[in-house]
């Protein structure tokens, strides 16, 4: 020890380093533990917070922000304020609009930058910092996926925002993570009657698929269901992610043999490929005699919207559209239209649901505890929420439920009003076994309550 | 003191007592004062520090000692998390091998691409590495699904073999990373009135490490291999002259930076056991020069304050959103209190970056020697007043410049 340190200065830091190292050992865990009654983050006193985790940079921030306008409205309607929304048309009726088990709804926000890394910071710190008891909410399945994980081993509830890969409740599913949005495996058995209806059953596929998770899961699914029909698929080629001209991939499309484009394509992906097919006049084709068509597995209405004009005519699925008319769509699209002075997305849509969902299930249980909310929602039947009557499958947390066909429409009357309804696919056709092989290999393990 | 210099060793000592108390010394806040908001002091976050601080402390004894600009190092810290996540999968949750694994891994593959990379210098050295962790980067994200989990990232399964340890816990969960049986994600709550402070397990694994791979770099700064790094950096062309190959020099301290980055993805994973391909990208390289540029790039500490000041910023700042403004300015008249949270709120919440953007070019413009430079001037400005007040300037110690 050099002399220019003094004494006192080694003993006044010897001090504080051996205090700090001493103090988690002195401490006896359990007498620190304040009023933690057996699960993570057990609310205390008269508020209890959710943490909602969505995309406000990044390629689906227009998607992000649209959720959080729903989880705010969601909140408002919890805590008795608007007009309620789907809380009237529900088919539980425990929600009295006065937050959950009578304590105030209160939220705190992160962004998952559509990075699954970012997205596990911001959950953790919503987690550890703010003290959240459930975590819902964004726009990709990655994300989705690595959220579901973390909230696994925190002992939180994990409610999924918009994910459409099969993985979600698939391989990578988790006994404290639940999907209200539907998937590629649903999606396909949706399209499948509708395209044969309308374009045959013996055309030539061609898929391009977005070279990542979602993209693999949706071309499966629509190979599979396409050909189960007599479709025969001509090439499946992968496309990287960060691609914005999709020119060289297209070209080879028209020497293939094909007639029938499929773009496993989502968000400015999608916006991108569609426009390329329809500026090299793939539409205006005639190949084997037949009409040349593209499809789009997943639509939604903000991709419709990047896409303009191109969409005219284009088949793809969706979860929910506003122009649906049954009443909880009604009385969902009245209070956003309301707040806000435009209908929701189908993002904002599913994470509405979600967030009630979540409420209603503590109520119905009586407790915040994970464990008792996953019982609370395992084989729940409800109706109301839009989508007609729906079942959340027990064995994989998935939620079972119609699927829409839509097809850009070819006159929209406003800058929303882009796709109509084909077909409301009804929940039997596309329910599977909970061991389909395009959903093999996951378990979902047990529930965990945390500390 | 450890054969350290005593100016070295009150920098060892200060981070120490940093690293050791930041439970305390980054909960300035009580919980229920609205200014809560700034506390940084929960276990991510501060594992985050830590973590980080260790890769910039890396980065730094390429980048500060050698001049050698990589703009590649994420990858290093990727390959590492990979390597890390395997680990669990195969042999169990234990974190000793799967470090050890991350350090192997990421140094095998930094003389692979250091070997490469170091055959030219300056611009196309780092575009060179640029090149190389975006194909890390593309690999891992696509064609190497099966081994990396790609977009999703790679992750534990209740599948795994864990042939040291249990695929399963008896509650049917997947079991946690623990040394020797301590989980790393265990806290103890230390409750003070109005304050709660969390210990937790993991945290002090990482700081105890940081403090190692800290003490590590000071010898490497102070020995004759750092000063012939920084002989390099000086001036390659007069090296060569005197009758010495710089190479195999610039070769080891890549390599040595490399594992560094590949500790703190090692030490990630057993944080929080998942690999995202997203930590591989570009801009995950270009945070780190960040960090190094904004603490101060060449000096012992600096990388280290850069490392934490970013993660703040991204942790706290990005979640400051609208409600909490209004609540802030709650206290001015209606019309002017919209109008304020619209000229604040573009800088905070999702406008992180663009706080960080301009504090960044206000370092780099008014104090070229970093967050550490600044320091030194407030330092110096003190000592000044001290001088003039005891009228003797041979006590004071010298001012030694930033390396």
């Amino acid at each position: 020890m050099s002399k220019k340190i003094t004494r006192r200065g080694v003993l006044a830091v010897t001090a504080g380093a051996g205090a700090a190292l001493a103090m988690p050992t002195i401490f006896d865990g359990s007498v620190w533990a304040d009023g933690h009654s057996g699960f993570t983050n057990a609310p205390q006193g008269d508020t209890v917070t959710l943490g909602f985790n969505v995309p406000q940079t990044g390629p689906y921030a227009d998607e992000g922000a649209d959720e959080l306008r729903a989880y705010e409205l969601a909140v408002e309607h919890l805590n008795g304020g608007g007009d309620g929304g789907m809380m009237s048309t529900f088919s539980s009726k425990k929600l009295q609009g006065n937050g959950i088990l009578g304590k105030k709804v209160e939220y705190v926000t992160g962004d998952t930058q559509t990075k699954s890394d970012a997205a596990r910071a911001s959950a953790k710190s919503m987690i550890e910092k703010d003290g959240a008891v459930m975590v819902t909410g964004g726009s990709s399945s990655g994300v989705a996926v690595a959220v579901q994980a973390l909230c696994q081993e925190a002992g939180i509830i994990f409610m999924a925002g918009l994910t459409h890969s099969n993985d979600t409740t698939g391989k990578d599913k988790r006994a404290n993570g639940f999907r209200h949005f539907f998937n590629s495996y649903m999606s396909g058995a949706a399209l499948a009657p509708v395209l044969a209806a309308n374009y045959g059953t013996d055309r030539k596929a061609y898929h391009l698929t977005a070279d990542y998770n979602w993209g693999y899961t949706t071309e499966e699914a629509v190979r599979s269901s396409t050909e189960a029909m007599g479709w025969e698929t001509v090439n499946a080629v992968k496309t990287p992610l960060a691609s914005t001209d999709f020119s060289s991939y297209i070209a080879p499309v028209l020497n293939s043999g094909a007639d029938v484009l499929v773009l496993n394509h989502y968000g400015g992906n999608m916006v991108n490929s569609l426009t390329n097919a329809v500026q090299f006049g793939l539409r205006d084709k005639s190949i084997n005699n037949k009409n040349f068509e593209i499809i789009v597995p997943l639509y939604s209405r903000l991709m419709a919207k990047g896409a303009g004009a191109n969409v005219k005519g284009i088949f793809g699925s969706t979860n929910w559209h506003w122009s649906l008319q049954d009443e909880g769509s009604k009385a969902f699209v009245k209070s956003f239209g309301t707040k806000y002075g435009f209908p929701p997305s189908q993002a904002a849509h599913t994470c509405y649901v979600q967030a009630m969902l979540y409420a209603d299930a503590v109520e119905r249980a009586g407790s915040f505890n994970p464990c008792a909310v996953v019982e609370a929602l395992e084989g729940f039947e409800f109706d109301g929420m839009g989508n007609g009557p729906t079942l959340y499958r027990a064995e994989d947390h998935q939620c079972f439920k119609d699927v829409l066909v839509v097809k850009g429409k070819e006159n929209p009357d406003s800058e929303f009003d882009l796709l109509e309804i084909v077909e409301v696919t009804p929940a039997e056709k596309v329910t599977y076994a909970a061991d389909h092989p395009q959903f093999a290999g996951g378990q979902l393990g047990t529930c965990n309550p945390g500390a | 003191m450890l054969g350290l210099t005593r100016k070295d060793t009150t920098i060892l000592l200060i981070v120490t007592v940093l690293a050791l108390g930041a439970p305390f010394l980054l909960n300035p806040f009580p919980i229920s004062s609205p200014l809560a908001q700034f506390n940084a002091g929960y276990p991510d976050l501060m594992q985050r520090f830590v973590i980080f601080g260790i890769f910039a402390i890396g980065f730094n004894i390429l980048f500060g000692l050698t001049g050698y600009l990589s703009f590649g190092h994420a990858a290093f810290l990727g390959v590492g998390s990979y390597a890390g996540v395997w680990m669990f999968k195969l042999l169990g949750m234990n974190v000793i091998p799967a470090i050890l694994a991350s350090m192997i891994v990421a140094g095998l593959f930094s003389v692979l691409i250091g070997y490469i990379s170091l055959r030219r210098s300056g611009i196309y050295f780092s575009i060179l590495t640029l090149a190389f962790a975006q194909m890390s980067f593309s690999l891992a994200y696509s064609v190497l699904t099966p081994i990396t989990g790609g977009e999703t990232g790679l992750q534990l399964s209740l599948n795994d073999p864990r042939i040291l340890g249990q695929s399963v816990t008896p509650d049917g969960n997947i079991p946690v990373p623990s040394l020797f049986g301590l989980e790393m994600g265990e806290n103890t709550r230390l409750v003070i009135s109005n304050w709660v402070f969390t210990f937790n397990v993991g945290y002090y694994f990482c700081a105890v490490i940081l403090i190692l791979a800290f003490y590590l770099s000071i010898r490497i700064f102070r020995s004759p291999f750092g000063l012939m790094l920084r002989a390099i950096k000086t001036n390659q062309t007069r090296l060569n002259y005197t009758g010495l190959n710089p190479k195999p020099y610039t070769l080891a301290a890549f390599v040595i930076s490399g594992m560094y980055a590949g500790l703190a993805g090692g030490l990630m994973v057993a944080m929080d056991p998942l690999a995202g391909a997203e930590r591989m990208f570009w801009t995950a390289s270009g945070e780190v020069v960040l960090m190094a540029i904004l603490g101060g790039a060449g000096t012992l500490i600096g990388p280290i304050l850069g490392a934490g000041f970013i993660k703040y910023m991204e942790n706290i700042v990005s979640k400051i959103n609208e409600t909490i403004l209004h609540n802030w300015f709650a206290f001015l008249p209606d019309g002017l209190e919209d109008i304020v949270v619209s000229m604040v709120y573009p800088f905070i919440g999702k406008g992180w970056h663009l706080t960080l953007g301009i504090l960044f070019m206000l370092v780099v413009i008014f104090l070229p020697g970093g967050l550490v430079e600044g320091g030194q001037r407030i330092g110096r400005i003190f000592r000044r007043k001290k001088k003039k007040e005891t009228g003797d300037g041979s006590g004071a110690t010298t001012v030694n410049p930033a390396e």
